[in-house]
């Protein structure tokens, strides 16, 4: 033995660590104890590898890399003593993770140790393999485990039935297999095993419906004794944890019998009496006890409807709201929300103290009680609990502020009884907090302030006054300055006006100040500047004593470095100087959006919302044509890697003004028309859609093009995924309509919810198509397969497929079924893909291929990406 | 089930994390990063649940450390409460009144310790006697063992002398 490579112990190493005054000292220090194990490593230094293993747990723990160590936990799992082998494991815990190959290689060492004479050393592969093994090792090692449920030393049956956990979550196909011998763990008297065998119980029930018939026929009854007794049961210093008897045990029966009880009248009638009894005798005084009665309430809901018991879990939870700890409060309106489907009215009962929680100190209990508060609001309370809600986003912190703003004008939008008091609050919306509303909350006012008529002079009235006093509110700029050039001249005649209101004199040079300070101010961006601009433009007509000066304010942007501003500059001067015999027909108030289709397209792009896919088309007046249009063009663009033209919250705006010349993409238009002042009007009809109704006159011309376009380029900005998703299952389906070797519509996955298949890439030569499926209880996976077909009439040989995900994604690809494929659809090659969403529910999928193929010897590369993936995988 | 559970000391220093959901090694230093910079500046009276990336992490502060455990949104969070002060009672017992330099020098024990307590993200054992008495068998096991080389050390130093 070398006596110099051993370096320190352990705990020398520690110390010279602790006592690094600087980052740089420890790096140092770290670095001469890495390359001390590297060499020990290199020369195969056994005396001192385990010493060498924890020092290098302990520098993993300090985040730094220690990769080179993983086959050493390897060699020490291999050894025979327990010491070694203690340390092995641990280390494969902490340096490894499920995901990497090396751990393949230690599968035999487990084996060996799960059968090994020394019960210790059967318990740390147990521990082990429950930590962190993968869905192959799971395969591998089952047998063993399940045979180790039945071990005589207790702790060895509880380890596996952990282990069991794991093992199941990875293949639920092993679940069958695990259910006698869980059965028999159920009778148990040992508290270890009944609550490791309990919880395996319920996560059988989970992942088996089996499972699940099995146990609730023949365990239900058992476990309500078992609870009972355990309710009952004297005193035990071992368990007792503030004078009740094993809370872990308490909790866990009271999950798995509410898995048993839910949905089963019969099972649910067995466990109502004992749950009355832990409801009402359990002490509330202390943690253990609140976190039973917390399970307890949960089970209650859970299982079928008794009333009494249901008024007293509702009684127990009013109780937590008003208690002073914070972390009682925080599970009651955890639970209040889980509750508001089973009695609703109940409650409602609590919502002024709900209200209190919105402006609580604590970040985590205003959050739950806000999501609470949504949840409460109808049409019968609408009002006051938005004015609380408006009145406390004065006062609350600003990082709350986006939060709150976002679900205040998700209640006014859903439930406002009338348009005056929708543009009520959402102008204090905009005045507290413009800067959070999102683009498509005031777009959606813009277009209710141009469906209200009689209430045009009160908004911009409203709206000047506002601005008055903040002007620091981007949203409120935009929304104001709309206003003020569309209905400038009631702002200024007082007209409409309304008793509610306190008549004001502006005058004309008045309304174009705050315009003209809306442009000048150097916070104001782009889009809000493009539509001053606009405002401006709209005044000049509206207010003819201000056209000189309002030529001035415009002329100031014609050398504006951004594109944008100097042609709007340029253009409208020339309207003001040399058009005047149409301007005043150009800039006519804007014809009244359709509220209904604009609603429809929101709701369509909003997340939860299920839209069907002709639901979108069908809202769209004149518009059918177009939408279709779109899709088209959208299957077509997969081919070409081109991603989807970006048009921003601005675009949507300057096309609702119908002055944005640009041709909206997928118009399909094939002219391409060039922006200038004398074409203007021709211009502005090019969009419009030959279908239309011949009745519209000019104006509605107007609006009509301008209909279609923000129709289109709003798809972008706020429906692109849902319809294409929409388009793509129709356009499958036609595809399966058309084509006789199409594969046939997939079966839907035993879990019952079904995802219609997609094209997902086709060319000329090539179409893939994915079939889903899920399984179930792992809503975050989805199993996908492809399958590629040829369709040109040249055999594809060396076909290989690739793929890549976002960081959100994890995507597993498996080996495809063939690499040559047959001409003219004379075959398939299958490919599956697992791919797992860590955003599940927030953000859909999507994917990058890249398909490498050889015809007569060429190579051919095609690329796409795959956006339309159904909504909720 | 419990994702993971943290040590985090007051100075954002980790004492302990393990893992029972897969998390590669760029993800782990980022939850890290981001759970410690939330659940140090939270003020002493607030509740001790926070919400993060669509889970929950429950945590407690004993001393200078932050115990964090994450859990799923639809775990009890008043019982991990319990849990992480079964485990902080077992650290107590096995250490004797437990400080942090203990789980410092003796990290991989803090582990093993934890091990008895969890797996698979799991609860395994209410009863901290039956867990200290395993503890103490483990480690007879190994001091037995290292009496044993040192002996045979001993031998076969006297048959080559």
């Amino acid at each position: 033995m070398n006596p110099f490579s051993s370096g320190t112990r352990l705990r020398d190493m520690i110390r010279a660590i602790r006592a690094c005054k600087t980052a740089a000292e420890e790096r140092a220090v770290v670095r001469k104890e890495c390359a001390a194990i590297r060499a020990a490593i290199n020369e195969n230094d056994q005396d001192y590898r385990h010493r060498n293993l924890a020092k290098l747990m302990f520098i993993h723990m300090l985040g730094y890399p220690t990769h080179f160590g993983q086959m050493e936990c390897l060699k020490l799992i291999a050894s025979p003593g327990f010491p070694e082998k203690r340390i092995g494991y641990l280390g494969l815990m902490l340096l490894l993770d499920e995901r990497q190959e090396v751990l393949m290689l230690v599968t035999n060492s487990v084996k060996q140790d799960l059968n090994h004479t020394n019960q210790y050393i059967v318990g740390l592969a147990l521990c082990a393999l429950g930590n962190i093994c993968s869905a192959e090792m799971a395969r591998d090692l089952a047998p063993e485990v399940e045979r180790l449920l039945q071990f005589r030393d207790p702790n060895i049956r509880k380890k596996a039935a952990l282990c069991s956990i794991r093992i199941i979550k990875k293949v639920p196909d092993l679940a069958e297999n695990f259910i006698n011998p869980v059965a028999a763990l159920l009778k148990e008297k040992h508290h270890g095993v009944l609550i490791t065998g309990i919880q395996l119980c319920t996560d059988l029930c989970k992942v088996s419906s089996e499972a699940l018939e099995y146990f609730r026929k023949k365990c239900t009854d058992g476990l309500v004794r078992t609870l009972r007794d355990l309710v009952n049961s004297p005193y035990a210093p071992e368990y007792d944890i503030a004078g009740i008897t094993d809370p872990f045990l308490h909790i866990r029966l009271l999950k798995l019998l509410r898995v048993l009880g839910q949905g089963d009248a019969d099972a649910s009638d067995a466990m109502n009496d004992i749950l009355a009894q832990v409801a009402t005798k359990t002490e509330s005084n202390k943690n253990a006890g609140n976190a039973i009665l917390y399970e307890c309430v949960e089970t209650i809901m859970s299982i079928e409807d008794n009333g009494g018991l249901r008024v007293l879990a509702i009684n127990i939870l009013g109780r937590f709201l008003s208690n002073r700890d914070n972390n009682i409060r925080y599970v009651a309106l955890n639970m209040l929300m889980r509750a508001i489907t089973v009695d609703a009215q109940a409650v409602q009962r609590h919502r002024a103290t709900i209200l209190e929680c919105v402006k609580d100190s604590d970040a985590s209990i205003r959050k739950r009680a806000l999501e609470l508060v949504y949840l409460l609001v109808n049409e019968s309370n609408v009002k006051p609990l938005t004015k609380e809600l408006v009145d406390y986003l004065e006062v609350s912190d600003q990082d709350f502020k986006g939060d709150l703003t976002a679900k205040i004008c998700s209640i006014i939008e859903k439930f406002s009884p009338e348009k005056i008091w929708y543009i009520d609050q959402m102008l204090k919306v905009l005045t507290e907090a413009g800067n959070f509303v999102k683009d498509e909350v005031w777009h959606a006012l813009v277009v209710v302030i141009s469906n209200a008529s009689d209430l045009h002079g009160y908004t911009v009235r409203a709206l000047f006054r506002a601005l008055q006093t903040t002007a620091e509110q981007e949203s409120l700029v935009r929304v104001a300055v709309w206003c003020i050039g569309e209905y400038g001249d009631l702002l200024v005649n007082n007209a409409g006006m309304l008793n509610v209101e306190d008549p004001i004199t502006v005058t004309e040079s008045d309304a174009v100040d705050v315009v003209e300070s809306a442009i000048k101010r150097h916070t104001s961006d782009l889009t809000t500047k493009s539509m001053a601009l606009i405002a401006l433009l709209k005044l000049s007509s509206r207010f003819p004593s201000c056209s000189g000066r309002i030529k001035d304010i415009v002329v100031q942007h014609k050398g504006s470095l951004v594109l944008e501003l100097q042609q709007r500059s340029l253009e409208f001067n020339s309207i003001i100087e040399k058009h005047q015999n149409i301007r005043s027909a150009l800039v006519e108030r804007m014809p009244v959006l359709d509220e209904a289709s604009f609603g429809g397209r929101r709701a369509s792009s909003l997340p939860n919302t299920v839209s069907t896919s002709n639901g979108t088309a069908v809202k769209l007046p004149n518009g059918v044509a177009k939408p279709s249009a779109a899709p088209l063009v959208d299957l077509l663009d997969l081919s070409d890697d081109v991603p989807a033209p970006s048009s921003s919250g601005g675009d949507f705006l300057q096309d609702l003004l119908g002055v944005d010349l640009a041709p909206a993409t997928q118009s399909g238009t094939s002219q391409a028309p060039k922006a200038g002042t004398d074409v203007l009007l021709d211009l502005l009809s090019i969009g419009s859609n030959p279908a239309q109704d011949n009745s519209v006159s000019t104006p509605d011309i107007l609006s009509s093009a301008q209909d279609h376009k923000p129709a289109i380029a709003s798809l972008d900005v706020l429906a692109a995924p849902s319809l294409t998703q929409a388009s793509s299952s129709t356009a499958s389906n036609m595809m399966d309509l058309l084509d006789g070797f199409a594969p046939a519509p997939p079966k839907p996955a035993n879990n019952g919810t079904a995802y219609p298949s997609i094209v997902a890439f086709e060319s000329s030569s090539l179409r893939l198509t994915f079939n889903f499926s899920k399984q179930p209880g792992n809503p975050q996976t989805t199993m996908i397969s492809g399958t590629f077909t040829n369709l040109s009439s040249n055999v594809f040989t060396d076909f290989v497929f690739q793929a890549a995900v976002p960081k959100f994604l994890q995507l597993h690809l498996d080996p495809a079924s063939g690499n040559s494929l047959p001409a003219s659809g004379n075959g398939t090659i299958t490919q599956s893909l697992k791919v797992t969403n860590s955003q599940h529910g927030k953000k859909p999928l999507v994917m990058r291929l890249r398909i490498a193929y050889k015809v007569d010897g060429k190579d051919v590369l095609e690329e796409g990406q795959i956006n339309n993936f159904p909504r909720d995988l | 089930m419990i994702h993971f559970v943290l040590l985090i000391s007051r100075q954002g220093k980790v004492r302990l994390t393990k893992w029972y959901s897969p998390y590669s090694q760029k993800e782990r230093s980022k939850v890290i990063r981001e759970l410690s910079g939330i659940v140090l500046n939270r003020g002493p009276k607030l509740c001790n649940f926070v919400e993060w990336r669509g889970h929950r992490v429950v945590y407690r502060r004993y001393a200078g450390l932050y115990f964090c455990m994450c859990i799923d949104e639809a775990d009890n969070e008043l019982e991990v409460l319990d849990i992480i002060h079964h485990f902080v009672e077992i650290l107590d017992r096995y250490f004797g009144s437990v400080c942090e330099l203990d789980l410092i020098f003796n990290f991989h024990k803090a582990y093993y310790i934890l091990d008895e307590v969890l797996i698979a993200g799991e609860f395994q054992e209410s009863s901290k006697r039956t867990i200290i008495r395993l503890l103490s068998t483990h480690d007879s096991m190994v001091e037995m063992a290292k009496e044993e080389a040192t002996s045979i050390g001993n031998m076969i130093a006297q048959v080559t002398k």
